[in-house]
């Protein structure tokens, strides 16, 4: 059985794209036959994140429409190949996602793939709710700061009420939290939010804390999921992530602040 | 200025902290609201109107909050009446 993953957040530029290519990346590094859907209709970023930007000819909408069949419009990863993204169309406006035919898309990807990964756009109108319409699980990313703790927990309530799983008193979608963004100098200096106060502010489990990072910029320039990048902090994180994601227990890493010397404790630096 | 900040820090309120209590306000006020029946807005105009009646109240002077107690709810009305 395929899981529908949705990546959201309500706030824009918190990392849900970042996010998407990091978790598809790892899910597909570790053999599992993954798809990355870019549901940001009309301003299509996850091709680029993706490095795959120019190989777009067909897009989401376009199969939605039945001008071109699935496997024209997904493009086949080049550094794994068990990773396929499915890019956005970038002249439509979002009406073009119906419930019909996202249904069909997402049920023709399920027959070949284990997970389907759906990047949602901002906001919470039509593409955000066709997102995580049909989700299974959900990881919610959120940076330490208070609008976007705030918008978290409106996208939990919309999860809670608005999914296929709640209209149907299913099961109800998995929930994760993912906090990006994260200082630990910050909370030190009790500038920031701590993990715990999200946590308990959210009500929901967490999955990752993906530290504020000079190489997710690095990662994005050069159009590579930054789990690539396995020497980075960043890419550590989210690689942990895949792992609990996947059932493994591993411990949370980069919570601490870097232990400075006398000289930059007392003069900063 | 890391040394200067030392002293600074003990007066005023850390803002992680702010921070903290100003999300936990506005995040439970917005799951009662949420959860909350589709009617209340309109009740809360109608009371309200009925207190306007008799004496000027400034709207966010009224609260109008259902507080779910497991088996049943309760419907609780604040109104902060002009001296």
């Amino acid at each position: 059985m395929a899981k529908i993953v949705v990546i959201t957040s309500g706030k824009g530029g918190v990392g849900k794209t970042t996010t998407s290519a990091a978790i598809s990346m790892g899910l597909a590094l570790k053999g599992h036959k993954t798809v990355v859907i870019d549901f940001d209709i009309g301003l299509r970023n996850l091709d680029i994140i993706m490095n795959c930007e120019r190989r777009v000819v067909f897009d989401f909408v376009n199969v939605i429409q039945g001008e071109a069949s699935l496997n024209q419009a997904l493009i086949k990863d080049k550094r794994c190949d068990q990773l396929y993204i499915l890019p956005a169309s970038q002249t439509r406006d979002k009406d073009a996602l119906t419930r019909e035919g996202v249904k069909a898309v997402l049920d023709e990807l399920a027959q070949q793939f284990e997970f389907i990964i759906c990047d949602s756009p901002a906001g919470i109108e039509q593409g955000a709710l066709m997102a995580l319409y049909y989700a299974d699980e959900a990881i919610v990313v959120t940076n330490p700061e208070v609008s976007s703790v705030r918008d978290s927990d409106r996208i939990l309530g919309i999860l809670q009420s608005k999914s296929l799983r709640a209209e149907t008193g299913a099961e109800p979608v998995k929930e994760h939290l993912l906090i990006t963004r994260f200082d630990p100098e910050r909370v030190a200096r009790g500038e920031m939010l701590t993990v715990q106060d999200i946590e308990e502010i959210l009500a929901v489990s967490l999955l990752g804390v993906i530290p504020e990072s000079q190489a997710v910029l690095n990662a994005s320039n050069k159009g590579m999921p930054v789990v690539l990048d396995e020497k980075s902090d960043a890419g550590q994180a989210y690689l942990d992530t895949v792992d609990r994601f996947l059932g493994e227990d591993k411990p949370h890493r980069f919570l601490e602040a870097q232990r400075k010397g006398f000289f930059k404790r007392v003069f900063g630096g | 200025m890391a040394f200067f900040d030392r002293f600074r820090d003990k007066e005023e309120a850390r803002s992680a902290d702010v921070a903290r209590d100003r999300l936990k306000v506005i995040v439970s006020h917005e799951r009662r609201q949420r959860n909350a029946p589709s009617y209340l807005p309109s009740l809360q105009r109608d009371i309200l109107a009925v207190i306007e009646k008799y004496v000027r109240v400034e709207p966010d002077q009224v609260q109008v909050d259902l507080n779910d107690d497991g088996n049943h709810s309760i419907l609780e009305v604040n109104v902060n009446l002009p001296k």
